[in-house]
């Protein structure tokens, strides 16, 4: 877990990057820094691992202040993941991966295995892709490389900073749902800085919202997109927000069990309340068909089962 | 042992056929050889200075500014000058040569050091420095690296330059392939003349292009 | 040592000022006749590829014989003197000038001439009005660094009689008299630095861009 405690970074006697920032990212869980540009978001992660050093305040990593420890091997166990990916050119994908498991002297064959292993979670084929150099890679391939480097030695702590940002819009939501797959499955304290509203909400378990240095709202992205605290955040979350919010929920949740009419549109039971929605309004149909994988209706779901809440 | 004399005798007509070459081999080999041992020593030390002084200075651009002004004064010094500045101080032979030769590679060198190290990019840095990597791991297995191709063109301009210069190492009593051309002088033996000077381009042309090889080999990764 | 031989050029003014103005004279000459010829050669070859693929490959094969081997080489063609001299210093001056002028003739904005060719321009005026000035920067450059070739090469002249500073050195060196030899090293080496550093001021001046108003 982290706990950041009245943090502050001063540039100079006037600017405050951050300003007396607490901050409290529970185990396991993965939170999203979100806000407008210069509110400094990627500041107060940066000091997580120490790239920044705070100008007052304390952050304990796992009970430990990171400014007591020995700053490489803090790096050393947590996981950093840029926005451009920052992958060693000169090295094959394998190598680049390896990277902290030879700095941390790991014999060669569990290296070896451990490549393979990160190569399958982030969804890439290991034979083909080890031997590779990062030009010979897509943008979409190459973050899911710099996310398999910085699990390498399976830290408790990860930081993103803008990690889909290069990636081309077709590519990114893809990318973002099937990662949240893997941290769910891989249960790391994540700590996430974007730009992107969506991406935070479909990402995050919890959003904190900041504004010149300060944490305006912190909690679930549900409670985000529903009780935004003042103007600047409902501004921010934007005026589609209800709509942002329906994203939230699962069309299997809000389905009845009883068998459809044969006219209703068909709607996969892993969409969503929105893609629900925007279903219904397209075809002009009140309600929905919910079917499985193979295509059998297993429920339907009407209109007003999204209105409630 | 050399003939210092350095106006040149017309005393018998120029011979223009192959008469001396076949017959001189060991001088010639020997000549070669000091002259390629001035170069490539030259261009060697000159490395290791240019990392030494390139390394701290590739991201303080004041302190290469006046770096880069230093060696290049020294390098628009005529090398005869330089030597003559030099014998005050070190005597004659191959420590003048040596050292002249030496500060005339700087300039190539430390440029290309420079130029080489700032070409990696920041987020590979970024990268380099959030996963843990000491600073000196950095330079080692990620700067350095990503640095030679431009570091080995400029041993390559280097070793080219230096070959040229080392001819004049000869009026110093360095040895070199320059005695011959002198020598060719001093006698009006033009054989000489085209054996020094052609060996010497020649030895400049081999390097060029072995070097150019070895430069297009290091950089699988484009 | 240095006051050693500051004595001596104070003793010896006229031998002094001969050799410096035989040294200056060679190098102004062979400066001059190599941007001539080689500003001369870099505009005939622009137009055609395979004449310039030619001449460049020429002038960089050029530029792999020593200096030395240069001068030496005027002996048997042309004998020795001031003649000599400046002819094999003119050699040296021209490959920088001809591959910089090259390449900044070569490389003007292609846009730039379409616009000159569509104002209806004759080409001598788009060579003289827009071409020209556009290669300015890179035949300096070109210029600067021939100079500082020259200088070196100068140097080396006496040693196929064609005199200047380089003198002093040689009869130091046969003499075993360091004095003398700073009697022509220093003034070689200031007037390097002096040509060096002035050609650089003046290459600022003349081309850093403007900031308009």
């Amino acid at each position: 877990m982290i706990e950041m405690n009245r943090v502050s970074k001063r540039y100079g006697q006037t600017v405050a990057s951050v300003d007396d920032l607490s901050l409290t990212v529970p185990e396991g869980t993965t939170v999203a820094l979100i806000g407008p540009s210069g509110c400094g978001k990627t500041t107060t992660m940066r000091m997580i691992n120490r790239l920044i050093e705070p100008s007052s305040g304390s952050i304990k990593v796992n009970g430990r202040d990171v400014m007591e420890l020995d700053p490489v091997q803090l790096r050393r166990g947590i996981g950093y993941v840029i926005q451009q990916v920052g992958l060693f050119p000169h090295v094959t994908i394998a190598e680049n991966i390896a990277t902290v498991p030879r700095l941390l002297r790991w014999d060669r064959a569990r290296t070896e295995r451990r490549v393979d292993e990160l190569l399958e979670i982030v969804g890439l084929e290991p034979a083909q892709m080890r031997g590779r150099y990062p030009h010979q890679l897509s943008g979409g391939q190459r973050q899911r490389v710099g996310v398999a480097r910085a699990l390498a030695v399976d830290p408790p702590v990860l930081l993103m900073d803008e990690p889909f940002g290069a990636i081309d819009p077709v590519a990114r939501g893809r990318l973002q749902s099937e990662f949240r797959q893997i941290l769910a499955r891989i249960r790391k304290t994540v700590v996430m800085v974007t730009h992107d509203l969506d991406e935070a909400v479909t990402m995050g378990d919890r959003v904190a919202i900041m504004r010149q240095g300060r944490i305006v709202q912190y909690d679930t992205p549900d409670v985000v997109l529903s009780k935004p605290v003042d103007d600047f955040v409902a501004d921010f979350v934007g005026s589609e927000r209800a709509l942002k919010r329906l994203a939230l929920f699962g069309v299997a949740e809000r389905m009845s069990k009883s068998p459809p009419r044969s006219t209703a549109p068909a709607i996969s039971r892993n969409a969503n309340l929105r893609e629900a929605l925007s279903a219904m309004v397209g075809s002009g149909s009140d309600r929905l068909a919910v079917v499985n994988a193979e295509g059998i209706a297993i429920g339907e779901l009407h209109r007003d089962r999204i209105f409630t809440p | 042992m050399r003939r210092l004399s350095w106006a040149p005798r017309l005393s018998h007509d120029g011979n223009r056929e192959v008469k001396w070459t076949p017959t001189h081999i060991p001088e010639i080999a020997q000549a070669t050889l000091q002259h390629l041992g001035l170069s490539v020593g030259a261009v060697a030390i000159g490395l290791a200075l240019a990392l030494l002084v390139g390394v701290p200075s590739a991201r303080r651009p004041r302190v290469y500014a006046i770096a880069l002004t230093a060696c290049n004064f020294v390098f628009v010094i005529p090398s005869l000058a330089l030597f003559a500045l030099l014998i005050p101080y070190v005597g004659l032979g191959t420590k003048p040569a040596l050292i002249g030769l030496t500060l005339y590679c700087l300039l190539i060198l430390l440029r290309n050091v420079v130029t080489g190290l700032r070409t990696v990019s920041e987020d590979v840095l970024d990268a380099a420095d959030g996963m843990g990597l000491h600073p000196i791991q950095r330079l080692l297995a990620v700067e350095l690296p990503l640095a030679l191709p431009l570091i080995v063109s400029g041993i390559r301009i280097a070793l080219v330059t230096t070959i040229g210069i080392a001819t004049v190492a000869a009026f110093i009593d360095a040895g070199g392939l320059g005695t011959i051309i002198l020598s060719g002088i001093d006698q009006n033996y033009t054989e000489k003349i085209l054996v020094g000077g052609g060996l010497t381009a020649f030895l400049a042309i081999a390097c060029d292009l072995a070097l150019s090889r070895a430069e297009k080999s290091l950089t699988p990764w484009r | 040592m240095f006051t050693v031989a500051f004595d001596w050029i104070l003793a010896h003014p006229t031998l002094f000022n001969r050799a410096l103005e035989r040294h200056l004279t060679m190098c102004a000459i062979a400066i001059g006749l190599g941007l001539t010829i080689g500003l001369g050669l870099a505009l005939s070859i622009v137009n055609s590829r395979r004449l310039a693929a030619v001449a460049v490959n020429g002038v960089n094969a050029l530029r792999t014989v020593p200096s030395l081997a240069i001068l030496a080489l005027m002996m048997p063609l042309l004998g020795i003197g001031i003649w000599p001299a400046v002819v094999a210093l003119t050699i040296l001056a021209i490959p920088p000038i001809l591959l910089n002028s090259y390449v900044g003739l070569r490389d003007v904005d292609p846009t730039v001439l379409d616009a000159a060719v569509g104002m209806g321009m004759t080409r001598g005026q788009i060579l003289r009005k827009t071409r020209l000035p556009l290669a300015a920067p890179a035949i300096f450059a070109g210029a600067r660094t021939a100079t500082v070739q020259v200088l070196a090469g100068a140097t080396l002249a006496p040693f196929i009689g064609g005199g200047g500073l380089g003198d002093f050195i040689a009869q130091g060196i046969g003499m075993m008299d360091s004095a003398r030899m700073l009697v022509g090293a220093i003034p070689i080496a200031l007037l390097a630095l002096t040509a060096e550093f002035s050609l650089g001021s003046l290459e600022k001046l003349l081309f850093t861009p403007r900031v308009g108003k």
